[in-house]
């Protein structure tokens, strides 16, 4: 599955754009020119990964301190312990795409409760 | 260097441990540690450890399967160093000796006098303290909270939130009016009153009373307060003792340079003991904050294994969080620096705000209530700025 998220064009180095899936997915342009996609909430706690500090090929998360690596997905510093899940990106005549990752992703535990309606753990 | 001793085995020893082990260092490692536990996070225990909706295992700061190829001397308080041997001497009359050594033994809660021994009275700095003021708050009742800063805060939104009757008493006219200045405090704290939660301004505290356990707290006004149980959050005091008289220079902390260097060669420190220089504003400055216990062991490393030829880099401003009554609060910079505070999204009365510290015209602190996606873009401003000073004054130092 294949999906648009915004055009090239319109999404300067440096920033990120929330793409509203569910879970949602962000989508950096890293100051090199390069774009990555990976799951927008934070492993730790409920905090959107677009609103991070890019730098580099890593995002900082907005509320605490750790680093996820945008191309892996690992997480190099707490308090978060499990990588974010990466999805693939396509970019073709200009539009840039999302391929979802088929993998579980790492939710923290109270959005991962809440996406379970509220009953289980993290997904 | 083929053995470092990192003394302190919480968030800046870990950190120093993790960053020696990257930056190269191969030899023999050696952790101490005075509380019994691997290295676990502090911020939940005022938080969701203390509400109940974390458990113990999520706190461990450690990814599992870590293995930094350490030895930990866990449950071991150190009581002295010796320079000239090159050794720290521990509770238990053995001695660890090494070539390099990370002082990060963090800090200690202040305690009110008096209070020792009176059950239901209670300090929060570790997981044993967090597990016991948890069981205590279970009881329900009446909590009076001596002390308005953040941990007292904290702890008084999470037991709100756990139905305890919260009162909380605050010496200054104006609760936090320190990191965040008199008019920022006092619209942070407001988030009390509109929880119901009793705040107490302008009086000091004269005593407990009780005979086994807490009663009461006695006010300098002359009136009492009726409590099941009493958190005292006033603060903590670098844990330096064990350092009086060893050589190392001591003022408010271990006294380092901007790189984390010691007086003692072959020494440096790190995290809440830690009182480093600061060459943007030209003091030294010892910061108890989380960010800081993670990020500044990566320099001290550097010098350490270096013998301090390694060019320190720019330190970010300091940076620290709290959550009360659902409200996320973030602060970066110095507020004492600014000469004027301005809000500059939403408002105080909606409780989601951003406001901007400034000196002189130029941003030195930002405050943000709910605004983590504005509060990043400034504080990020904040380092680029805070960079270029730190480099300006480098520059004119060796000049």
């Amino acid at each position: 599955m294949k999906i648009p998220v915004c055009r090239l064009a319109d999404l300067p180095r440096g920033e990120a754009f929330r793409l509203e899936l569910d879970p949602p997915v962000s989508v950096f342009h890293t100051d090199d020119g390069e774009v990555f996609a990976i799951d927008d909430t934070c492993t730790h706690q409920d905090a959107s990964l677009a609103d991070g500090w890019l730098e580099g090929c890593e995002v900082e998360c907005p509320l605490h301190a750790s680093k996820f690596d945008l191309r892996t997905g690992a997480v190099d510093s707490p308090p978060a312990k499990l990588p974010v899940r990466t999805h693939q990106v396509l970019v073709e005549d200009g539009m840039i795409y999302v391929e979802p990752s088929e993998a579980a992703p790492n939710l923290p535990p109270c959005v991962g409760a809440r996406l379970a309606g509220g009953a289980g753990g993290p997904a | 260097m083929r053995t470092v001793a990192v003394v302190g085995a919480s968030l800046a020893g870990l950190s120093a441990a993790r960053c020696l082990r990257k930056q190269g260092f191969d030899g023999r490692l050696i952790l101490i540690g005075d509380e019994p536990h691997r290295p676990y996070d502090r911020p939940p225990l005022s938080k969701e450890f203390l509400a109940g909706t974390m458990d113990e295992s999520a706190l461990s700061l450690e990814a599992d399967g870590e293995d930094l190829g350490a030895e930990w001397l866990l449950g071991m308080r150190a009581t002295g160093f010796d320079r000239d041997e090159r050794l720290v001497r521990l509770a238990d009359g053995s001695a660890v000796r090494a070539d390099g050594f990370v002082i990060a033994t963090g800090a200690a809660a202040r305690t009110l006098p008096g209070a020792e021994g009176l059950a239901g009275v209670h300090t929060l700095r570790t997981l044993d303290d967090a597990r016991a003021l948890r069981d205590d708050l279970a009881r329900g009742g009446r909590l009076v909270v001596i002390g308005g800063g953040f941990i007292g805060a904290e702890v008084a939104s999470t037991a709100y939130a756990l139905g305890l009757e919260v009162t909380v008493v605050e010496v200054a006219p104006t609760p936090l009016a320190g990191p965040l200045g008199h008019e920022m405090g006092t619209v942070v704290s407001s988030l009390h009153a509109d929880h119901g939660v009793r705040l107490l301004c302008g009086v000091g505290v004269k005593g407990l009373t009780g005979a086994e356990r807490v009663e009461a707290v006695l006010l300098e006004d002359g009136s009492s307060l009726p409590a099941d149980t009493v958190v005292v959050g006033v603060g903590a005091r670098p844990n330096t003792e064990w350092l009086h008289g060893s050589g190392i220079a001591l003022d408010n902390g271990v006294t380092c340079g901007q790189d984390g260097r010691t007086s003692v060669a072959g020494v440096v420190a790190v995290g809440d003991c830690a009182n480093w220089y600061d060459p943007a504003a030209g003091q030294h400055r010892r910061v108890e904050h989380w960010t800081g216990a993670l990020e500044r062991p990566a320099a001290a490393v550097a010098t350490l294994l270096s013998g301090g030829a390694a060019e320190p880099g720019p330190v970010r401003p300091p940076y620290f969080w709290s959550d009360q009554y659902g409200v996320k609060i973030q602060f970066a910079g110095h507020a004492a620096a600014a000469d004027s505070v301005t809000v500059e999204e939403g408002s105080a009365d909606d409780r989601s705000l951003l406001a901007v510290y400034r000196r002189a015209g130029d941003p030195v602190a930002v405050l943000g209530m709910n605004q983590p996606r504005l509060f990043m873009r400034w504080r990020k401003q904040l380092a680029q700025a805070s960079a270029q000073a730190s480099a300006l004054a480098s520059a004119v130092a060796r000049s």
